[in-house]
């Protein structure tokens, strides 16, 4: 049998449809992939053992001609901070390590509800807090074009997990550019969907104001696909947008007039290899009917704002990891309640207690007016010229990343630079629009990431422009595994 | 001479006992008689990933008391964390309320008239109850402490008064206005245990603020406010100065105790709460909440006065309990007789329920008596059918059996004499009996009420007393 692994989820779904191969052919053959080289690439936490029983029910159904749901076959890996009923849910922490969630989160429920497979759950920086998956209890991701190198973060193993053909597609999460950091990293798709398109229901919350749940794939098809699956309404997350209560995004090789604006300090901040790729990227995107122009956004205070907000909210949000309704096996005997507390709370990584406490410290009612409420006075500046950008241009052109990946402990202690990193996948999560990172070539073999990203709620014209750039840029290498 | 003011400001926190579920969830919000974590769900337990649902009943219901208290209801209301470690909250933090930067609390700037006087609302707000502690035996000896998260994710709601109150009995006069608006929205039923809180704190003079906590009814208020006065008055008459602390209503000794934690070093690193969007209240939405609210105490005191002629005092006392004042209402509609009923309910059922109230009884549960059945108690009187006094003797006997007074009355044939001869048979041997206060007769104007009581004492009250009176007068003239 040829290898399955490679296809796309459209290519799969239709496979399956046309009985060319069953499901469990497909899940066994991800199965041995997975077997085979996930010890280089460190993508999974958790491999879900039910996942090949559920291939053999749906074979059945396709048998004996059942109806099936619309993604019947797909295999999906689930970022480790996105909820499963009965199968551990660990956001890569020792205060998690042995949590089993007794419910679905809105978009697995929606996924398992057509049919597709959780295949396992994917390794992150520890509650998400992190651009490199370097720092969550189960050590490192790794980059599949290059092991030595990191794949970006936090939803490092969303990507690699793709990128390796070890899944069809993943869900990730992304609260300052955590899907499409590894995505760009890793060469795929991954989308940061507009704030409250998407249920952030049985997402563990790391920063709510801010935080995405979004889908990455190897095609544009695929990620238009899944979000037609896990956006809309939803009552159990009251920030959910009810404009929308059933998604009907297509994915079409239709040709739109589009004036796009390429963000000049953005480019102007990155490896010249990348600003390099830029200009070339957007020499593809131009033709009569769409024009390019530089536009200037100004965003200095924006990582600073974005980290402010982000370190408060995760402060209260991580205040109820005190192993007293969940969490492992420790005996409370002895100790008196804010012994334990300390003594419990003590099990965070580093990274996770830094942002506990400058979070702590912004939001103390001496601090709060020079801190927090300035951060969200910055974010409301930055929502106003994005708002005014889009008065002019269609889609905003940026590097996903200003840097190409680095070698895995590079910069481990100095949290400043690695933070500096996110500068250009914050300013969409501060603004609640919708961002996307392409695959847009190499460097030196590593991937260098395109991002577009288009006022709110403008994701069809996103998947657009997106399907344009990804039929003219064609990039068709994988990674050598 | 040192001011010797006393002020009292106070917190209650009353549950929303009237809704179905919790205020962020579904489960059930009558967490009572459930077993120990049976009634919670993955958003009321803190589960990771979970986020709160706002109950939109609960925003009506707030807005009900934000009204009944005359408050200024904002155009945007908001919610808050209330960041701080304690086992009861299954998140570590509270969602609350908060008034910052144009994002306030349900109302503020109200102000409630009780008795004469008026208190000023600080603001009412709406919150989530955290769950229960429960102790082995107190909380300071206990050996282990168990957690039961039933409760968490009630709502509550907070009204918080200016410290305008002088002594415990303003307090507790301001509780009773309270308890019946409560109780006339239909937004809490205060009998329920634990259904509404007190906490208050108290100053004298120049003196620091004392906080006291966890009163666990109202009743209790009133004790702990004047152990409190006395407390703080009796340090400074000895020159000591009162502490700025936070104590606990002890309820089994009758003291203030200093609380181990220093809760008022806490800072709660309030910020909005980001998983609930603002709420949007608008005059339309307001107007028609306005519009929904049952009529309130003041009003139905008022429509007492004026409908059925009732003391202003007795229609207070009524309305002080809803419970009383819509028995009293349903029994009019039975039998038009204003007066002799709310008699009846003001001086005769009310001991009873007095004696056997606890917490959770009403008269309802308790008492197997309706008002048709004063209805009818006061037709048997109105109709001299029966005296006053049988009536009394009669209404034990309803309570304990659930009987119609009229059917009472037929089977005991407890019906008033009226027969002259059977009666001045009973005067006859009561002048017997009483000679000597037949004697004084002369001297003694109450002589003959006591022949009177005798009388009726011979009869079982079955004489009618106006006959019986004549007889004893007319007696009283020939013999002497």
């Amino acid at each position: 049998m040829s290898k399955l692994f490679t296809l796309s989820a459209e290519q799969i779904i239709s496979g399956v449809r046309n009985r060319e191969f069953t499901i469990e052919d497909y899940i066994i053959q991800l199965l041995e992939r997975i077997n085979d080289i996930d010890d280089k690439i460190k993508a999974f936490i958790t491999i879900n053992d039910e996942a090949l029983n559920t291939a053999r029910k749906l074979d059945k159904k396709i048998k004996s001609q059942e109806a099936v749901g619309s993604l019947a076959g797909i295999a999906v890996g689930i970022k480790d901070n996105i909820c499963t009923k009965d199968i551990k849910t660990t956001c890569a922490s020792k205060l998690l390590q042995e949590y089993i969630p007794p419910y679905d989160a809105t978009v697995v429920r929606r996924l398992k509800e057509r049919d597709a497979i959780i295949i396992g759950k994917v390794n992150l920086d520890e509650f998400a807090m992190g651009s490199t998956t370097e720092f969550g209890s189960y050590g490192p991701s790794h980059n599949p074009w290059n092991p030595d190198y990191v794949v970006g973060g936090s939803s490092g193993g969303s990507a690699a997990s793709v990128a390796a053909l070890e899944c069809t597609v993943s869900l990730g999460s992304d609260t300052g550019g955590s899907i499409r950091c590894p995505a760009s990293f890793s060469s795929v798709v991954g989308l940061k969907p507009t704030y409250g398109l998407v249920s952030r229901f049985g997402l563990v919350s790391y920063s709510n104001s801010l935080e995405q749940i979004g889908p990455l794939g190897r095609t544009v098809s695929d990620i238009v696909m899944i979000m037609n699956v896990i956006a809309g309404f939803d009552e159990n997350d009251n920030t959910t947008r009810n404009e929308i209560k059933t998604p009907g995004f297509v994915a079409s090789n239709v040709k739109r007039p589009v004036r796009y604006g390429l963000i000049k300090e953005l480019v102007e901040a990155s490896d010249p290899a990348i600003s390099k790729l830029v200009y070339s990227s957007l020499d593809l995107l131009s033709s009569n009917d769409c024009k390019w122009e530089e536009v200037s956004l100004k965003s200095d205070y924006a990582l600073a704002s974005y980290y402010t907000i982000a370190m408060a909210e995760a402060s209260s949000n991580l205040a109820r990891y005190d192993n007293l309704r969940y969490g492992f096996d420790f005996d409370p005997e002895g100790y008196e309640w804010n012994s334990y507390f300390s003594k419990i709370r003590n099990n965070f990584g580093d990274e996770v207690k830094r942002r506990i406490m400058i979070g702590s410290h912004v939001l103390l009612s001496g601090y709060y007016a020079k801190y927090y409420l300035k951060a969200q006075k910055v974010r409301s500046i930055l929502r106003h010229e994005v708002k005014k950008l889009f008065k002019q241009v269609d889609v905003l052109i940026s590097p996903t990343m200003p840097v190409l990946p680095f070698k895995i402990g590079e910069n481990i202690d100095d949290p400043v630079k690695r933070y500096l990193i996110d500068t250009n996948t914050v300013v969409a999560n501060l603004v609640g629009t919708p961002a996307i990172s392409l695959p847009a070539g190499f460097s030196d073999n590593l991937p260098i990431g395109l991002q577009l990203m288009t006022d709110e709620m403008q994701e069809q014209l996103l998947f657009d422009v997106s399907k344009m750039y990804e039929s003219v840029a064609s990039i068709k290498r994988r990674p050598d595994l | 001479m040192m001011d010797e003011q006393v002020n009292i400001g106070i917190e209650i926190h009353c549950q929303l006992t009237g809704l179905q579920t919790k205020l962020f969830c579904k489960c059930k919000g009558d967490y009572r008689n459930e077993l120990p974590n049976k009634n919670i769900c993955p958003i009321c337990s803190g589960q990771p990933g979970s986020m709160p649902q706002l109950n939109r009943k609960a925003v009506d219901h707030s807005c009900m008391i934000a009204f009944a208290m005359n408050c200024i209801i904002p155009p945007r209301m908001g919610f808050y964390r209330k960041n701080y470690f304690y086992p009861d909250l299954p998140k570590n933090y509270q969602i609350s309320q908060y008034d910052s930067g144009g994002i306030g609390s349900v109302g503020y700037s109200g102000k409630l008239q009780y008795g004469g006087e008026f208190a000023r609302i600080r603001r009412v707000q709406l919150e989530e109850d955290p769950g229960r502690l429960v102790y082995e035996a107190d909380m300071d000896t206990s050996f282990y402490t168990l957690i039961d998260y039933n409760r968490a994710g009630t709502a509550l709601v907070e009204i918080v008064t200016e410290p305008d109150f002088k002594d415990a009995a303003e307090v507790r006069t301001f509780l009773n206005k309270l308890t019946s608006i409560l109780e006339h929205l239909g937004v809490c039923n205060t009998k329920l245990e634990g259904s509404v809180r007190c906490d208050a704190n108290i100053s004298i003079g120049s003196g620091k603020r004392v906080e006291i906590k966890n009163v666990g009814s109202f009743r209790e208020v009133e004790k702990a406010l004047n152990f409190e006065i006395t407390r703080q008055k009796s340090l400074s008459s000895h020159s000591i100065e009162v502490k700025s602390e936070t104590r606990h209503w002890d309820s089994e000794r009758k003291v203030t105790k200093q609380s181990r934690a220093k809760e008022e070093e806490q800072d709660y690193k309030y910020f909005p709460e980001p998983d609930i969007p603002i709420i949007l209240l608008s005059e339309e939405y307001l107007s028609s909440i306005q519009q929904k609210m049952p009529e309130l105490p003041d009003k139905r005191r008022n429509r007492f006065v004026a409908d059925f002629q009732l003391s202003d005092h007795v229609a207070q006392v009524l309305i002080n309990n809803k419970e009383m004042a819509d028995f009293f209402e349903a029994a009019v509609q039975i039998y038009y007789s204003p007066k002799e009923i709310a008699n009846w309910l003001v001086s005769d059922l009310m001991s009873f329920i007095g004696n056997s109230k606890t917490e959770e009884s009403s008269i309802a549960l308790d008492l197997r008596i309706g008002p048709k059945h004063i209805a009818d108690l006061a037709r048997l009187v109105d109709e001299n059918i029966i005296s006053r006094h049988t009536a009394k003797l009669t209404l034990s006997k309803i309570m304990r059996t659930g009987q119609m007074p009229s059917q009472i009355i037929r089977e005991s044939d407890s019906s008033k004499i009226h027969d002259e001869r059977i009666l001045l048979k009973a005067v006859e041997d009561a002048f017997e009996s009483e000679k000597a206060a037949v004697i004084d007769a002369g001297s003694n104007p109450g002589v003959v009420n006591f022949l009177l009581g005798r009388v009726l004492k011979l009869t079982q009250g079955r004489a009618d007393p106006q006959i019986a009176l004549a007889l004893i007068k007319n007696k009283l003239r020939k013999t002497t």
